[in-house]
This record gives C-alpha cells, sequence and structure tokens, in this order.
C-alpha cells in the first residue's frame, strides 16, 4: 500500500478548527471476470488505535426487495465486526446503493457527520469493498485531525479497489 | 489380450430431487468434492459432496443427485451408495472396484419456467412431465428454459492413471482432460477440452479458482478462453482444490422459450485437486 501525503499550507490557520470538511474519491477498478457483480463498500474513520470512531458510507444492493441484500453485509467483514452488525439498515446518510466501476468523490460535512467533535489527533479513513463471487480488500489511509490547512492523502489498493483520495477542508 | 472397456453407469435418482436447486444458483459455483483424489486399493470407498456455494468448498445450496454417471477401469458398475439428500449438500458413496482413474459425473437437467397467472409473476422448475401437471394451460407470458447442470470430479485408485480417455454423451458442456487429471503439481500445465452438445466448445470463457477463498482477500480467478478446438491449458500456480467453471451464460434479455423449444443454459465444473511437488 502507497501513502503519499502533500500538504498545502499557508492557508488560512485562524479557521475554527471545529469546522471541517472530508472529501474522499474512491476508485473502483474495472475488472475482466466472468461473473461481476459491483462491489459492496464501507467507507469509516478509525482512531490511532484502530477503534471505530465514525461510520461515513455503506453501499449495498438497497433496492432488492424485503431487504434481502443486508444478507452479505457481513462479506464486508471488517467493517461488520466493528460496526455493521450493530446498524439497524437502512441507515441515514449512511446507507447507499452501489456502484459501477469508476472513480466516485463523495463529501462528508463535519457537521453531519459530527466530525466536528472528533478529538484533535491522528485518524484513519478506512475503505473495505467486498464483491459478490469475488474478493475482498480494505486500504486505509491515515490523516490528521482538524486539518490545519488543506490536506491530502492517498492510498491505494490492489485488486477490489483502486486509489483511495482523502482530502480534508478546514 | 482384451482391452478394458469402458463401463458407465447412471443411476436416476427421482426427478422429485430436481425442486431444491436455489433459482439464483448463477451466483453460487456447483461442485462435486471427492473425499481423495487418490483412493489406494481396489475396493476402497469414496464419498462425494455436491452443493453450491460461494465460498468453495464449504457447502452452502444442495445440487440435486439427478443422474450420476461413473466412467471408470474395468469391467465393475460401481452405484452411489448411502446417497443423502440435504437442504445444504447431496451426497454418495461409492465403492472403486479396480485399479485406474474414474470420472465421476453429476448431470441435472431440468426445466425452469417464469409466467404469470392473473398479473401475479410465478416461477416453477421440474421436467417435461410435471410441467403439464403444474403449470397452467393459460399461463401468460410463459419463458421456459432448460438448464443444463454438470458437475464432474475424478478420482484414481492405485499408482498408475490406467486410461485416460472419456466417453461423451453429447448433451450439454462435457470436458475431457487431455492427460491424467490427478496428482496434477504446482508447476504443472494441464490441458482440458471442451464441448458442447458433443461439438467443441470455441471461445468458452473458463474460471478457474483455488478453494479455500474464505481465507483470503483476492479470490485469484484465472480466466482463459478456449481455443477453436475447445482446449485450455492451466499452468497451477499453488497447491489445492481448484474449481474450474464454464457456463453458456444466461439467454440475452427478451428471448422467450417454450415446452417445445426452451432457451438453455449449459454450465459445468469440475473438481481438481493439485500437490505439492
Amino acid at each position: 500500500m502507497r501513502i503519499r501525503y502533500s500538504f498545502m499550507l499557508g492557508a488560512a490557520l485562524t479557521t475554527p478548527a471545529f469546522a471541517a470538511d472530508i472529501n474522499i474519491k474512491v476508485e473502483i477498478p474495472q475488472l475482466n471476470v466472468a461473473e461481476y457483480h459491483k462491489p459492496y463498500v464501507a467507507l469509516w474513520i478509525e482512531n490511532g488505535d484502530q477503534a471505530f470512531v465514525r461510520n461515513l458510507a455503506i453501499w449495498y444492493d438497497i433496492k432488492k426487495r424485503n431487504d434481502a441484500g443486508t444478507k452479505w453485509l457481513k462479506d464486508v467483514r471488517q467493517w461488520w465486526r466493528k460496526s455493521g452488525r450493530d446498524l439497524k439498515m437502512p441507515v441515514d446518510g449512511i446507507s447507499g446503493a452501489t456502484r459501477a466501476p469508476g472513480v466516485h468523490e463523495v463529501s462528508f460535512g463535519g457537521a453531519k457527520y459530527d466530525l466536528n467533535s472528533l478529538p484533535a489527533g491522528q485518524y484513519t479513513l478506512v475503505a473495505e469493498a467486498a464483491r459478490e463471487a469475488g474478493g475482498r480488500e480494505v486500504v486505509r489511509v491515515p490523516f490528521q485531525w482538524p486539518p490545519k490547512a488543506a490536506q491530502s492523502a492517498q492510498a491505494k489498493g490492489d485488486h477490489e479497489l483502486g486509489a483511495i483520495s482523502v482530502q480534508l477542508k478546514p | 489380450m482384451l482391452k478394458p472397456s469402458f463401463t458407465r453407469y447412471a443411476a436416476a435418482l427421482g426427478a422429485s430431487l430436481m425442486l431444491t436447486l436455489p433459482i439464483a444458483a448463477h451466483a453460487h459455483r456447483a461442485f462435486l468434492l471427492p473425499s481423495t483424489t487418490m483412493a489406494e486399493n481396489a475396493g476402497a470407498v469414496v464419498t462425494f459432496d455436491s452443493s453450491a456455494t460461494e465460498e468453495l468448498f464449504l457447502p452452502e445450496h444442495a445440487v440435486p443427485l439427478g443422474t450420476v454417471t461413473v466412467d471408470g477401469p474395468g469391467h465393475a458398475r460401481p452405484q452411489p451408495e448411502n446417497t443423502w439428500n440435504g437442504k445444504q449438500r447431496s451426497s454418495f458413496e461409492l465403492k472403486l472396484p479396480e485399479a485406474g482413474t474414474y470420472r465421476i459425473s453429476l448431470f441435472n437437467d431440468s426445466l425452469n419456467a417464469m409466467y404469470k397467472v392473473d398479473g401475479q409473476m410465478k416461477r416453477w422448475r421440474g421436467d417435461a412431465d410435471s410441467f403439464a401437471r403444474e403449470v397452467p394451460a393459460d399461463a401468460q407470458d410463459l419463458n421456459v428454459m432448460q438448464m443444463q447442470g454438470r458437475n464432474e470430479t475424478f478420482v484414481r485408485v492405485g499408482d498408475h492413471a490406467g486410461k485416460t480417455e472419456w466417453t461423451t454423451s453429447g448433451k450439454g458442456i462435457e470436458m475431457t482432460p487431455l492427460s491424467s487429471p490427478v496428482e496434477l503439481l504446482v508447476g504443472d500445465t494441464t490441458s482440458l477440452r471442451f464441448t458442447l452438445n458433443g461439438k467443441p466448445a470455441g471461445d468458452l470463457a473458463v474460471t478457474v479458482i483455488r478453494g479455500g477463498n474464505r481465507y483470503r482477500d483476492a479470490l485469484g480467478e484465472i480466466t482463459l478462453k478456449t481455443d477453436h478446438d475447445g482446449k485450455v491449458s492451466i499452468k497451477w500456480p499453488a497447491a489445492g482444490m481448484y474449481w474450474i467453471g464454464a457456463s453458456t451464460g444466461r439467454p440475452p434479455h427478451g428471448e422467450t422459450g417454450t415446452l417445445a423449444k426452451p432457451l438453455v443454459r449449459a454450465s459445468y465444473s469440475a473438481t481438481l485437486e493439485v500437490l505439492q511437488p
């Protein structure tokens, strides 16, 4: 897993630390396989001890009749152990439909996702993908919170996820 | 000297068993798994489990024991014994009477239908006989599909492969190993030849997956295409029990089949074991 940081310093350092947003780009790779289903993807935040902190998104087969798509949420294994099994789906603002191969940009407001109350420190954005009749992969992108300046970090998956990049805006 | 003739044994275990395969079986991989691929002595008993699963080879949905055919070395006709039909798997045992290589084949030939009665969508599964009894004559938007599923594996008794030629039935997808399919080693290359309804199945997608995918993140499937003669070569990357699958795929959307001329979907799997050299 490659990790790259770039800090753009010199932005307004006087901005209050308690209002910031997270932008995430999730790349779902095109795969040449006999049987392809769009992957289930979870995005969440962990603290420096790898303990679960906040959910950002879970993309699953949300439209299947009788909520049948929830059956495979457990295949997103790390997310399931850390948070998923305690949730009653769907969760407002978190649940979403699966997405096709390509780069998907999603934004999470600090206020809406209760990120502004997080104590300052080291955190990790975790992206996990699990594909029916396919594989599974977890990608971790560390970042500092709250951002004192615009900040971006990126990591790359090998098979089920492409580049995952995190942009923070104070 | 008299050459040993191939023996084939077909056991029709009852069409009523065909009702248990889940409708959404396309998302699962059907298999026939032997308790061993190498039995030491003539007369050894080997168990076979049949199921369809996403986590190879853990049973999830039973594949019914439609027709079991044993193509083996001698004149004996081993019959399935202790057959058992569960919700998650079907099982039987075979007592293999002579040294040599056996192909054990499970074939399920069934019909699926979708239709509407009073605007309500219905699904049905059975055979041509039960179709007449169970599907109403005034069914609307009828669409009939024939499913030809074949799941096979190979077991050797003793140290020598014996014959490695195999008979074909000409029904659905079949596979002929071009060398011994037992005692395969990592680094070996094995060539297989596929036919569809008895003719070379060219340009057929063949998927190769090592079992135990529950315990690793990357599925690591190998996707191959047969050449014009239906041949494909696999170089074994690691030891394990392998699932080799092929299918004609679902017929194009919008096409409809009837009882006289159903749409056809043929699928195939073989379970082969690869050992450490």
